[in-house]
């Protein structure tokens, strides 16, 4: 079955912009990009969108459906019904380029702010050896795509442009959490999870999960247990009491 | 800072008309959650200082609101650890227990998601703006004591086992024997699924294994952070159903000691 869909697309970029409406022909078991490729290919050729795989697995096409932070190629037309108006538009919480595409280097800087995998010292690349046991709980953080979109829905950025100084979004303390759980890694990453990496914004309201294409539970696997492991550290009166009267280092 | 240049209208980004393009019906949870959390906390309010009406003395029905019962105004029966709290309307009989569950509940990774979303609409729903010019989270005080979540986990246990004796001592017949009856189904069942939000929480899996870098070193511990995992993943189920079966539990022991229904017995 194929109908006329009616579409609003934002169209602008850093001086501007504003939603323009297209009708456009939407096919059976398409999905939003499609429609986007036809647009471009039919009425709007210089419009403006980031995509490599259409499968979900390289990140890329990431913006808004109706409001909702959402992969456009993940997004299948069959979710809304034939005379519905659907708004596609850009990621709010990044810089604009251009029409759909936003400039992620926020999430690149924060990646470089991560101490990277520090394993003993003494033990060369080819030595590694751990369990399964071990590893598994951190294997559901590697499915991530890297799409920013839980970057994007995240308040404590969404809301607030300032707190970007403070804070690295769900993505980045989720890879935290998932060196702080690896068996081979060295460093103590509770007390910079907290005073660099701005843990403490997260308020736990779980939209990250909520918008997540790899449905991974990052704020019940990653950003909860890692706000224990830093209560543990930093804020348990017992701790605290026998670190004082121990005269035990931090 | 206005709301105008800041967040989703910050100037590198999109220009939009409006703050959300939502068109779905986002406010209905935390209008629901803000009628749900209202209900219990009135109710819970109103019958903790009530003081009356707590304990079926033909039964040995005890309810959970006046658990364990330290006041020298609780009836001698309902007493299972001695009364010495003074007896004043301004202090509830089980004043030694309800502030902890006050503050495990309020302090709940759970109920904070609840509440940050609905009562301080920080987000009221995802991709919403927030009303707030400024967001600091839980960085500083008031909201960085949420951290102590875990020592309220630990009353919580304990208030937990207090509960379970008073289940127990609940099967009585008026004639001192063994008795059964509709209320004990009701305080075991309520008993069961305290004991599963209690043990879902997020600070008991950390504690129970979470913590851990090697579960490979810790059979033990591993096996039981699968189980409390499990319960974890229903952990909001759990704080709803909890609210339900208290408030149900409650009721029950204050309409059968009021004598506005009796209970159905099956034994004695
Ligand atoms: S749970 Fe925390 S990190 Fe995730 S969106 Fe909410 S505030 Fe941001
Ligand atoms: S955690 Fe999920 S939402 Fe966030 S970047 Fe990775 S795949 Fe995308
Ligand atoms: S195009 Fe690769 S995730 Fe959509
Ligand atoms: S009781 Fe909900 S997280 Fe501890």
């Amino acid at each position: 079955m194929s109908y006329k869909g009616q579409f609003r697309v934002w169209r602008g970029d850093s001086d501007g912009g504003s939603l323009e409406d297209f009708e456009v022909e939407v096919n059976e078991g398409e999905v939003v990009l499609d429609i986007i490729h036809r647009l471009q290919a039919t009425q709007a050729p210089d419009l403006a969108v980031r995509w490599n795989c259409k499968a979900g697995k390289c990140g890329s096409c990431s913006a808004e459906v109706n409001g909702r932070p959402r992969l456009l190629c993940m997004t299948r037309m069959s979710l809304f019904d034939t005379d519905e108006v659907i708004t596609v538009t850009p990621m709010r919480a990044f810089s604009i380029v251009r029409d759909l595409v936003t400039d992620v280097s926020y999430n690149y800087e924060k990646a470089r702010e991560v101490q990277a995998f520090t394993p003993p010292k003494d033990l060369a690349p080819g030595e590694y050896r751990m369990q399964q046991v071990d590893v598994q709980r951190s294997q559901e953080f590697r499915k991530c795509i890297e799409c920013f979109l839980c970057q994007d829905t995240c308040h404590v950025v969404r809301d607030h442009e300032e707190n970007k100084l403070n804070f690295s979004g769900p993505r980045f303390l989720m890879r935290i959490a998932e060196l702080e759980m690896h068996p081979l890694d060295t460093a103590d990453r509770r007390d910079t999870a907290q005073d660099d990496h701005g843990l403490g914004y997260c308020n736990i309201t779980k939209c990250c999960t909520e918008v997540c294409p790899e449905n991974i539970k990052i704020t019940d696997n990653a950003l909860i247990p890692m706000k224990e492991r830093v209560a543990g550290r930093r804020y348990d009166p017992v701790v605290w009491l026998g670190n004082k009267l121990f005269k035990r280092g931090k | 800072m206005t709301a105008t240049d800041t967040g989703v209208h910050a100037p590198p980004r999109a220009r939009l008309p409006v703050p959300s393009l939502r068109t779905d019906r986002w406010w209905v949870p935390p209008v629901l959650t803000v009628v749900g959390l209202s209900i219990f906390v009135i109710y819970a309010t109103f019958r903790a200082f009530q003081q009356d009406y707590y304990w079926v003395s033909e039964y040995h029905y005890l309810t959970p609101f006046y658990s364990p019962c330290m006041s020298t105004g609780c009836v001698e029966g309902a007493a299972h650890f001695g009364r010495f709290l003074p007896d004043n309307p301004l202090i509830p009989y089980a004043a030694l227990s309800l502030p902890f569950l006050l503050a495990f509940r309020l302090t709940c990774y759970y109920y904070r998601k609840a509440y940050y979303r609905s009562f301080w609409l920080s987000p009221p729903a995802c991709a919403v703006p927030e009303p707030h010019t400024r967001y600091t989270g839980e960085t500083r005080l008031p909201l960085i004591l949420q951290n102590v979540h875990r020592y309220f986990f630990y009353a919580a246990v304990l208030i937990s086992v207090i509960n379970t004796y008073d289940a127990i001592l609940a099967f009585h017949s008026p004639d001192g024997g063994f008795g059964l009856g509709l209320g004990n189904i009701i305080l075991v069942a309520n008993v069961i699924l305290l004991w599963c939000y209690t043990l879902s929480c997020h600070s008991c899996r950390h504690v129970t294994g979470g913590r851990l870098r090697h579960f490979s070193k810790h059979p033990v511990r591993y096996w039981l952070w699968t189980k409390v995992s499990v319960l974890n993943t229903r952990h909001m189920e759990f704080a709803w159903i909890t609210i339900g079966t208290l408030i149900l539990t409650d009721l029950y022991v204050f309409l059968v000691a009021s004598g506005a229904i009796s209970d159905p017995r099956i034994i004695g």
